[in-house]
């Protein structure tokens, strides 16, 4: 087994509003646990991207002035970066805010803010303000590579943008509760290869905790299933998830 | 105040049906009212000598009571709501039912435009803003904007802001005559801005702050490196702060009329903050420093906000947890207690609490995880919360979930030492079941309203 998991925190100064943190915190106790070494690096605005320094690249969610400067930033300095980091198979997981920046591009009314182009989607801000916004407990069916069924994500989402995938991206997931990508699409998120962007965001993890341990196994490239845990708190709380999400549990 | 005509009286009347139903009764009548006559608040208080608004993320309910405190002794009848109702059904509930010479409302932030333009405050404090429940409110620049344009509007006389919360300082930039308070005890400054630190980046150009000092989320002493805005000079400050755990908080008061020694009975460093608050707004009411230090010393804690009940030869101490910021200084507060602690948090995702339950993620249980004996989660979403305590470094053998509030309160006794203290930290609606438990067995009083 990899003896280190290396873990890029991309702009947590700006990007970590719902509480991303608890995405990093339970990757690096679940690894501890199982010995496996976590290092995690903070790559912020202006700082320079290596591709090749990272297992895993992760970024949260933002408030619009703060997406704003990520994506300026991130388009004209890191987008090569980040493209070689997926091509070479290393994991990025992108939620809310960060999942819009990995597309085409972001309107905002009359603005346009880039994204790094890295699967195919674009994202549009629905007119009309909050009142507009996709907000809820929320539950996804999921089928991703080396796991022998469909699995549940259960989370929450908050969301004014509605983000539509091109005919060259797969979305991560079905929606089973909530609102999605769009709030009628019926999909949810997008999955191309290692790169997962979605709108469950937050402590996403910690609601998922098998989720967590799939996201490792695949950011390290391991053939077999990271060895079990006492799961009994994360499997009580991701049933509490999933309950709040109305799905029966 | 009371309403003219049948309009009032249909209201009152839904009112006492609604407290016959048995709770609150605060807003319904206010909502009736304002249904048949939406300028009712505009009217009822055209009544009152004059009035304040008082908004803020965290706070609102605690400094509205040291604001009363203070009044109170120079005679003043107030008209407030202070049952927590705070959009506009609430404020024209209280304009309806009360009687009184002084309106002291406390106002939710987004309803804030609306009241103000209708009620021409003589005084309007804003304290903070932090990162509350987003999947209600909005992002936390959206608010800052609406504050901005309800300053611009300019229907509130004297304006009273947090020098050290730089998004709420910023909203005075233009004004010449802003009361500012704010903190100048540097040895409370914490290392680093914690992780729920909110509006680090500069509203007028976006480059990250510099911070000569945090005392608490992203309150602190600030400058912009980039436009050279900075954290404007306030004439009440708190100087020589020092902490007593859960029991209170002493600090050096100085104001533009005096300086005065305060012992206040409420702890942490956000009652200071709170205490900072309500002088600044009392003095700019008028009232004399002597009042200002008698009102906040004999302050009592609002229900929920660190009230101490007999509980089966324990003491139960109640401590309201709504947001990361808010927390984190209950959690700071907790830690300061000597000893190792027997905890009750009860999580509830109902709508006055959030939806979203992913702010606990963002407070810093960390802090108290060394500290904590045993924790009993409660709530409706328990098991989120024993997960987060399991995280931040809790043994898993020291944490029980047990979702029904009755069995939880139990469960807590039960576990804690000998005539041990037990801290709940309940979200707001779990505040309100917990009280409700505790009334009904008999250790309690109704203090609604």
């Amino acid at each position: 087994m990899a003896d280190r998991l290396r873990v890029c925190a991309l702009y947590p100064e700006l990007m970590s509003i719902y509480a991303d943190r608890g995405n990093l915190l339970l990757l690096a106790r679940r690894c501890a646990w199982r010995g496996i070494g976590f290092e995690l690096t903070a790559v912020g605005h202006g700082d320079t991207l290596d591709p090749d320094a990272h297992d895993l690249f992760y970024m949260g969610g933002g408030q619009d002035r703060d997406q704003q400067l990520v994506a300026e930033d991130m388009a004209g300095h890191k987008r090569e970066a980040l493209h070689a980091a997926a091509a070479r198979g290393a994991a990025i997981l992108a939620v809310c805010g960060g999942y819009q920046l990995l597309g085409d591009h972001y309107e905002l009314g009359a603005e346009r803010v880039p994204g790094v182009g890295l699967v195919d989607l674009h994202t549009v801000r629905a007119a009309g303000g909050t009142g507009t916004r996709l907000v809820g407990n929320v539950a996804i069916e999921v089928e991703l590579p080396g796991l022998d069924g469909p699995r549940v994500l259960a989370g929450f989402e908050n969301h004014g943008g509605r983000t539509h995938l091109g005919p060259g991206a797969a979305p991560l997931g079905r929606v089973l509760r909530g609102h999605g990508n769009t709030g009628d699409s019926g999909w949810e998120g997008v999955l191309a290869g290692s790169t997962i962007g979605t709108y469950l965001h937050g402590p996403l993890l910690p609601k998922n905790a098998w989720f967590a341990d799939w996201l490792v196994q695949t950011a390290l490239r391991l053939d077999a299933p990271l060895p079990p845990l006492d799961d009994r708190l994360e499997d009580a709380a991701h049933a509490s998830a999933r309950r709040a999400a109305g799905l029966p549990v | 105040m009371r309403g003219a005509g049948w309009k009032g009286a249909a209201a009152r009347l839904a009112g006492t049906a609604s407290r016959r139903s048995g709770r609150g009764g605060t807003s319904l009548p206010g909502k009736l009212l304002l249904r048949l006559e939406p300028h009712a608040i505009g009217r009822l208080s055209r009544g009152l000598e004059r009035s304040a608004v008082i908004s803020a993320t965290n706070g609102k309910t605690t400094t509205a009571a040291m604001v009363a405190s203070i009044l109170e002794r120079g005679g003043a009848r107030l008209v407030s709501n202070r049952a927590g109702a705070n959009m506009a059904g609430g404020v024209a509930g209280a304009l309806l039912h009360g009687e009184g010479d002084t309106g002291l409302f406390e106002v939710d932030e987004f309803w804030l435009g609306p009241i103000v333009e209708e009620l021409a405050p003589s005084a309007l404090l804003l304290a903070n803003l932090f990162r509350d429940q987003l999947d209600r409110y909005g992002e936390l620049e959206s608010i800052a904007d609406r504050w901005a344009e309800v300053i611009r509007a300019a229907h509130a006389k004297g304006l009273v802001l947090n020098a050290d919360d730089p998004l709420v300082a910023d909203l005075g930039r233009e004004r010449a005559d802003v009361s500012f308070f704010g903190v100048e005890d540097l040895g409370l400054a914490t290392e680093a801005l914690q992780h729920a630190s909110d509006s680090t980046h500069c509203r007028r150009c976006g480059a990250p702050y510099a911070y000569e000092a945090v005392f608490l989320g992203h309150l602190g002493h600030y400058h912009c490196p980039n436009c050279h805005a900075g954290r404007p000079r306030p004439t009440v400050t708190a100087h020589d702060v020092r902490l007593d755990g859960v029991r209170g908080a002493r600090f050096e008061l100085r104001t533009p009329d005096g300086v005065a020694r305060v012992v206040l009975p409420l702890p942490g460093l956000y009652n200071v903050y709170n205490a900072l608050a309500a002088a600044a707004l009392a003095l700019e009411l008028g009232a004399p420093l002597a009042d200002v230090v008698a009102g906040l010393e004999s302050v009592a804690a609002a229900f929920g906000r660190a009230e101490t009940v007999a509980v089966r030869g324990h003491d139960v101490s109640i401590m309201l947890v709504k947001n990361p910021a808010g927390a984190n200084e209950v959690l700071r507060t907790l830690a300061l207690e000597d000893g190792r602690h027997d905890l009750l948090a009860i999580l509830n995702d109902q709508i006055a609490d959030g939806r979203d339950v992913s702010w606990i993620w963002d407070a810093d249980f960390e802090t108290l995880a060394p500290r904590l004996r045993r924790a009993v989660c409660a709530g409706s979403r328990a098991p989120e919360m024993a997960l987060r305590l399991k995280y931040a470094g809790v043994p898993e053998d020291a944490i029980e979930v047990e979702p029904e509030l009755p069995r939880a309160l139990d469960r807590a006794l039960d576990g804690a030492p000998e005539g041990g203290r037990v801290f709940a930290l309940p979200t707001y609606t779990a505040m309100l079941g917990l009280r409700e438990e505790l009334v009904r067995r008999g250790v309690a009083g109704s203090s609604f309203g």
